[in-house]
């Protein structure tokens, strides 16, 4: 159905130049960094990324990622504060180009973006209202549907800067789903949501993906109830360290490393093998030890 | 009031009042995307301006306009590096524009040039083409805000979101920077170097807690533009005051006003 084919490859030019580089993790992976076996693009993607590198001045951020996102599914990226997770939000809305490889995306793809911080400065003076008007050629009927929708009817004559963490949550979502989209974008959409809001928040989330087909990407910093729904999880820190199908709490030995023993007594996580833990400073340490024993290896 | 006033104070308060009305708007996104010192260094550009223009013997509105025009576009640079931070090197600026304005105008200051009355303007003495100036390119202004005005306000609620829903964030930063650049190049001589972004933030202030909407406060802002334009006027007039100076403690006042009542409706 999309005008693209889905199938088509990223311009082969931004690949190839990465294979001589050497690996910037400076430790042992249980995945591939050569550009040229990067994974086909899915049929049907939404969005993808295929060798993504990001520098910040002499920093790198990002290296080599790949992510897919299909119709209808949830991926959670999730990874410590610093992983470099909203760098890859805006590299795949396009708000910044990456340094390195590709981001494909469909020109049926249509994106709701759900910011992570949304603070309206309260020298703005806004309505709710106004301010779903403010972002798509929406008509009174349609907002108060899609403020309906995400349970937030009651907001549409309120001060925008007034609203709750959560409310400001469900407006976002009702001013994305005004978009008309299919894939819908949303970065650490639980800050400011107390424990139970949260739950609610990712009901509705999970509603609107079955009601609406909707790919979703969420962008994560804790575990809670993000992973029990997730179809897929990557784990961000930097490069992709591991990524998977959520699984049982049972499973979640090596990844309590990244994220502290205490959200792995509490998580369910999924399961897949690290050869490698993040200290402090996103160092990359081997399992047990206090160091690498050799780096080159 | 005797008679008729004078055609000067016709003059004056006509051009006051178009510089109100088109400064509103302008004076609202100042506020919102918190960038008066950004206007402060424009204004003060606006001096450099007066004397390169005196020196070149080129007509003044012009050479304020062109330096705020460079000073707006080097501020544009600026906020791309991130080797110095912006706060920084804005407060270089300013005070570098400010000093080297005053400096050049004592040098080329020749027989009827009155430094004052650049810093603080001189209302009662606007001419014809004064009026002329204002109320053309108010209008000019006027129209290219209403076509920069949602992306603006996108902009400032909030950029990444804005860029992510296809508004290229730049563009309308450049022009509005433009726009700002001749509004106070051309307000400079009313109310002078020194007070003239009062004229474009106080407005805005005082509306704001008025306002529900940001087209709200626009409109609003207009309103207490003139409303101090009137007051500043009568009260320069009957006091001697300088009608800059007047204009800008009216606009005070009305905003004290408006923040003190909101302060009491929100308890």
């Amino acid at each position: 159905m999309s005008a693209l084919d889905p199938n088509l490859k990223p311009p082969s030019g931004h690949l190839v130049a990465t294979d001589a580089t050497p690996c910037s993790c400076g430790h042992r992976h249980d995945h591939a960094h050569a550009q040229p076996g990067a994974p086909p693009i899915p049929a049907g993607t939404l969005i993808s990324a295929r060798g993504v590198a990001m520098k910040r001045g002499d920093r790198e951020v990002l290296s080599n990622v790949d992510l897919d996102v299909l119709p209808g599914e949830i991926v959670t990226l999730i990874g410590p504060n610093g992983a470099g997770k909203t760098t890859l939000v805006r590299l795949l809305l396009g708000i910044e180009a990456p340094s390195q490889g590709t981001i494909v995306k469909p020109a049926s793809t249509r994106i709701g973006y759900v910011p992570q911080r949304f603070d309206v400065d309260s020298t703005i003076p806004m309505t709710v209202g106004s301010f779903l008007a403010l972002g798509a050629a929406a008509k009174q009927r349609e907002i108060k549907s899609a403020l309906e929708e995400t349970g937030a009817s009651r907001t549409l004559d309120q001060q925008l800067s007034k609203l709750s963490g959560g409310e400001t949550q469900r407006v976002l979502i009702a001013r994305a789903l005004l978009r008309r989209p299919n894939l819908l974008i949303l970065d650490e959409p639980a800050s400011g949501v107390d424990f139970s809001g949260e739950a609610d928040l990712y009901d509705l989330i999970d509603r609107l993906r079955a009601k609406h087909r909707l790919g979703v990407l969420l962008i994560s910093h804790d575990l809670h109830v993000v992973m029990a729904r997730s179809d897929r999880v990557i784990c961000l820190n930097g490069h992709v360290c591991c990524s998977g199908k959520p699984e049982d709490v049972s499973q979640h030995e090596s990844y309590a490393r990244i994220f502290g023993p205490l959200a792995a007594t509490k998580l369910g996580v999924y399961r897949h093998h690290h050869d490698h833990r993040h200290d402090l400073t996103g160092e990359a340490k081997p399992l047990g030890g206090a160091s690498l024993p050799d780096r080159e290896a | 009031m005797q008679s008729w006033p004078d055609p000067f104070v016709w003059r004056a308060f006509f051009a006051a009042l178009g510089l109100a009305i088109v400064a509103a708007p302008l004076g609202c996104v100042v506020v919102w995307r918190r960038m008066s010192y950004v206007g402060e260094t424009l204004s003060q550009a606006g001096l450099l301006g007066v004397a390169l223009g005196l020196a070149a013997s080129v007509d003044l509105t012009l050479a304020v306009i062109l330096a705020a025009i460079v000073a707006a576009a080097v501020l544009t640079l600026l906020q791309r590096q991130s080797t110095v931070p912006l706060d920084s090197a804005l407060g270089l600026m300013h005070h570098a524009t400010l000093a080297l304005g005053i400096a050049a105008i004592s040098l080329v200051k020749g027989p009827g040039i009155d430094l004052m009355s650049y810093l603080f303007g001189d209302v009662f003495a606007v001419t014809r083409t004064d009026l002329v100036w204002i109320y053309t390119g108010g209008v000019a202004v006027l129209a290219a805000m209403v076509f920069l005005w949602k992306p603006l306000v996108r902009l400032s609620l909030h950029e990444d979101l804005a860029t992510a829903e296809g508004i290229n964030p730049r563009l309308p930063r450049a022009l509005f920077d433009l726009l700002l650049a001749v509004v106070i190049a051309v307000a400079m001589k009313i109310v002078g170097v020194l007070l003239v972004m009062a004229f474009l933030v106080v407005p805005a202030v005082a509306a704001r807690p008025l306002s529900t909407t940001p087209e709200r406060m626009a409109v609003l802002a207009a309103a207490v533009a003139i409303l101090g334009v009137i007051l500043g006027l009568w009260l320069s007039l009957s006091t001697d005051v300088p009608g800059g100076p007047s204009i800008v403690i009216a606009l005070c006042t009305i905003a004290a006003i408006s923040l003190l009542a909101a302060s009491r409706t929100a308890r």
